[in-house]
């Protein structure tokens, strides 16, 4: 007997559920841009072609879609293992600063082809070592995951405030950030490659960080759906007593999992740091690690749900620059309750039409399989 | 809410004091009950039989309240009500034993009566009150129990007690009991089934649900029998007999017997030398125990469930070490030093199939492929290098199910759409699939149905045959008797006693449960 509410078949769970969160964020954002005084259809018609039109502004939301598709993963891939990695914002930070401690060290020395791989795997690196200590505190000691990578978060910003106006600081200067780093450790620009590839495009933030990132979202698919290390972690996030039972080592698989975690999030970094400021500056992280939670969770910890979620953020973020642009009274802070509503009806409230759409849709599929759910 | 009353007088005489008329109850494209007509006379005790999964569970939730009918109509004598809320069972003088107790363990049994009905800000004229009233009730049914004992001190009879004083504390004249024995020794059993004689000579009626049909003919006055959410039969205890009764559970003849055939044991396999397990929080769960089984030999253990056989079935597994003592299988020794892991002793020729398959031996959510290679999941069969190639693993799982018979067949269900028996099926297959050597089992049949019962005993029966030394846990006195070639009976950590095959004597067995060891001869 499956209890009193019928289960969700997965492709609503997928696509429709999400649809429909979307769908009442926006409904209630519509309303307040009314109460303001403004057409809803018009402001969203500005976002949306603010987004992905209007000149080069698909460069620019592609390039933030970069970033959320990174913490989405970190927060997915934990999540797998039911851990909540709060902390992608720390993890990012400290991505950075591995990342620019590397391309000092060897940006110099060596070839762009084996400096930049390199640099790229220390933002992996210093992501994962930020996550090792509250996966290992987890692990062994019972400390909530969610405690310890708020705190860490809070360490990483103190520790990068602490480097970036001191030991870090480029010689000569006055602002908290570091000298330029090494041209063989910068990630191409988009423009580069078009230009490589017979394109002409502006110049915009977009760094062949998104192309790293979209094969990011196959290794997750890869790792989690298809590997024996992936079945492990979601086995104990599933089950930690059966996974004990089966042999597996549970408090090795959260360390393991945190440490992957923490290199997804460690990656944005190179979006940001490698490919964008070409040095570390203070807070690059700008909040996209808490946007992350609301990417895994919009996105069902699936790789293409994660990506679409990426996409809307992205969009949202650079149109809602471009609905700040034209409305006289539309505010940078009204926009950013538009993107609050979003995050509410698609992080927090992502359940709440569950039920009562799992009732809808076997109402309306009742009869036709009344037969094979038996036995 | 209160429940609504009204005065629709059914029949001439006197009115059932329980009725169902035509009760249907689905859950999403499961109907779970079909049609249901129920009559309950007062003053009687009532079971309901059917198979896991026959809807009884369902039935008792909607005439207590936790469920609503979709269709058909309740009366109690004779009047139509409704029931939306326990609260309105319950202010119908509808009373319920669950299956598992709602007891505050660290509350006394005083505290754990009064529990909703404390009355008033203080507690002292509520306590006073509950405990004369638990004193009367008490001499009435000969239910004694120390009212001021915490809870958590209690045995489990005494604390399914506490759970009856408390139903009828709130009143109730009808007493719904899910499953009551399923924990208790067969003493306790029959100390239950007393109280349960003097409440209906007291006028009180009794509904129990229960699986074991020997109870129904020793206790109920009437029997109904539940089948794939219908109601299939209504009998008269005394004109029935409990080869009618599981004919009619199952629909054809089942053969409740197992035949054994003989066994010849071979070498000792597995041998448990003064083990002890004491537990994180400092109980002594295993006190010194000692035993061997030999290759093709099922050695059953027998006992009330908590007196030391998981924490035993949990080192045999190696998912925990010993305290002391050691235990030497498959060319492995454990102790509290040498922990070998779950994943060795299954390469080493171990399978264990755990008393538990919801916490420990499938993942609800894994599909029925994921399922049927856990703990297998490191084998080069599953796919290559780091990878798990689901073709491979649904072939693997098909082959199994055809095998053994797994329904629906279909590798790409998640195990929690399987039903009890096929759930059960899963983990059996997987963990004999590999031929161990050396077989843990634990409460192989608890929640299956009964053509599964049979035909898991049968595979045990043949894989011991093939040379495996098999330890079988259960709380099913029935099964360990039916299966086993010797069985050894734990009680608080100990061992009891051990009785070889041809001395199996429920009585004698019963007693060594409840703790009364023999003398030692």
């Amino acid at each position: 007997m499956s209890g009193p509410t019928p289960d969700l078949p997965r492709w609503a769970d997928l696509y429709l559920l999400p649809a429909i969160n979307l769908i009442m964020a926006l409904i209630v954002s519509g309303i307040v841009i009314a109460l303001i005084g403004e057409n809803p259809f018009e402001a969203l018609g500005v976002m949306i072609n603010g987004a992905f039109f209007f000149g080069d502004s698909l460069g620019y939301t592609l390039y933030y879609t970069t970033n959320f598709i990174f913490t989405g993963l970190a927060v997915a891939t934990a999540f797998n293992a039911l851990l909540f990695n709060i902390g992608g914002e720390g993890q990012a930070y400290i991505g950075g600063l591995f990342a620019a401690l590397a391309a000092f060290a060897i940006g110099p020395i060596f070839p762009w082809f084996i400096a930049l791989p390199l640099v790229v795997a220390a933002a992996a690196l210093g992501g994962a070592a930020w996550a090792f200590i509250p996966g290992l505190l987890q692990a062994k000691r019972d400390s909530h995951i969610v405690i310890t990578t708020i705190m860490f978060n809070f360490l990483a910003a103190s520790l990068m405030v602490s480097l970036l106006s001191g030991s870090l600081m480029q010689p000569g200067q006055q602002s908290p950030q570091t000298a330029p780093l090494p041209d063989a450790a910068l990630m191409p620009s988009g423009t580069w490659l078009f230009g490589w590839l017979g394109i002409d495009a502006d110049r915009t933030p977009l760094n062949l960080s998104f192309l790293v990132a979209l094969g990011c979202l196959y290794l997750y698919w890869l790792l989690i759906w298809r590997t024996r290390l992936g079945y492990e972690i979601r086995a104990v996030g599933k089950n930690p007593d059966a996974a004990k039972y089966a042999g597996i080592n549970v408090p090795r698989i959260i360390i393991i999992t945190m440490l992957i975690s923490g290199a997804f999030a460690g990656m944005m970094a190179v979006n940001e740091i490698l490919g964008v400021h070409e040095k570390v500056i203070l807070n690059f992280t700008a909040g996209y690690g808490f946007t992350g939670i609301a990417v895994a969770l919009m996105g069902r910890n699936h790789p293409v749900g994660i990506f679409l979620a990426s996409l809307l953020f992205g969009a949202l973020f650079q149109g809602g620059l471009e609905l700040d642009f034209e409305f006289q009274v539309i505010t940078r802070e009204m926009v950013l309750l538009i993107q609050g509503l979003i995050i509410l009806f698609s992080g927090a409230l992502a359940y709440m039409m569950q039920k009562p759409l799992a009732r809808a849709i076997h109402a309306i599929m009742r009869k036709p399989s009344l037969e094979d759910t038996h036995g | 809410m209160a429940a609504t009353k009204n005065t629709k007088r059914s029949g001439a005489s006197a009115p059932f004091g329980l009725e169902l008329r035509s009760v249907s109850k689905s859950f999403g494209p499961i109907q779970a009950n079909q049609n249901i007509d129920l009559a309950v006379e007062r003053g009687t005790i009532h079971g309901i039989v059917g198979e896991n999964g026959a809807g009884k569970s369902t039935l008792m939730n909607i005439l207590y309240g936790m469920h609503r009918a979709d269709e058909g109509e309740m009366l109690i004598d004779g009047a139509v009500t409704q029931i939306k809320s326990s609260a309105d069972a319950i202010a119908l003088g509808i009373g319920m034993v669950h299956q598992h107790f709602m007891l505050v363990p660290r509350f006394t049994v005083v505290e754990n009566v009064m529990l909703g009905s404390e009355g008033g800000v203080l507690l002292k004229e509520g306590r006073a009150h509950t405990l004369d009233t638990l004193q009367s009730l008490s001499d009435t049914y000969g239910m004694h129990v120390d009212p001021n004992a915490l809870v958590g001190d209690l045995n489990v009879g005494n604390r399914q007690r506490v759970e009856i004083l408390k139903a009828l504390k709130h009143g109730a004249d009808i007493l719904i009991l899910d499953e009551p024995t399923g924990v208790l020794t067969p003493q306790e059993t029959e100390q239950l089934f007393e109280i349960l004689r003097s409440l209906r000579a007291d006028g009180k009626t009794v509904l129990m649900i229960t699986h074991k049909l020997e109870e129904i003919m020793s206790v109920t006055d009437n029997v109904s029998i539940m089948r794939r959410g219908e109601m299939v039969g209504h009998r008269k205890t005394s004109a029935t007999s409990t080869q009618e009764l599981a004919e009619l559970m199952v629909g054809r003849s089942v053969l409740l017997e197992v035949d054994r055939g003989t066994s010849s044991p071979g070498d000792t396999a597995l041998s448990v030398e003064n083990l002890t397990a004491v537990s994180s929080t400092g109980v002594t769960e295993i006190d010194g125990i000692s035993f061997d089984v030999r290759a093709g030999e099922i050695l059953g253990i027998a006992g009330v469930s908590g007196n030391g056989q998981t924490p035993l079935m949990e080192i045999l597994g190696g998912m925990r070490a010993p305290t002391s003592g050691r235990v030497r299988m498959l060319g492995h020794q454990i102790d509290k030093d040498h922990l070998v892991g779950p994943e060795d002793l299954r390469d080493s020729g171990l399978g264990h199939i755990p008393e538990d398959r919801h916490h420990h031996g499938l993942i609800l959510d894994f599909l029925a492929q994921e399922n049927m290679i856990f703990g297998y999941h490191h084998d080069p069969q599953t796919g290559s290098g780091i990878l798990i190639n689901p073709k491979t693993i649904a072939d693997h799982t098909q082959g199994l199910m055809d095998h053994f018979d797994i329904r629906p067949p279909n590798p790409e269900l998640p195990a929690r759409n399987f039903s009890g028996g096929n759930q059960q099926k899963i983990v059996i297959a997987r963990e004999m699939h590999p031929n161990p050597k050396v077989l843990i089992v634990g409460q192989p049949t608890r929640g299956v149905d009964v053509g599964a019962i049979e035909f898991i005993h049968k595979q045990l029966i043949a894989l011991r045959d093939q040379g495996c030394a098999i330890v079988l846990v259960s709380v099913e006195l029935d099964e360990v008797m039916s299966l086993s070639d010797r069985i050894i009976v734990m009680n608080d950590g100990h061992i009891v006693g051990e009785l070889a095959n041809a001395e199996f004597d429920e009585n004698r067995i019963g007693l060594m449960m409840a703790g009364i060891a023999e003398d030692a001869a």
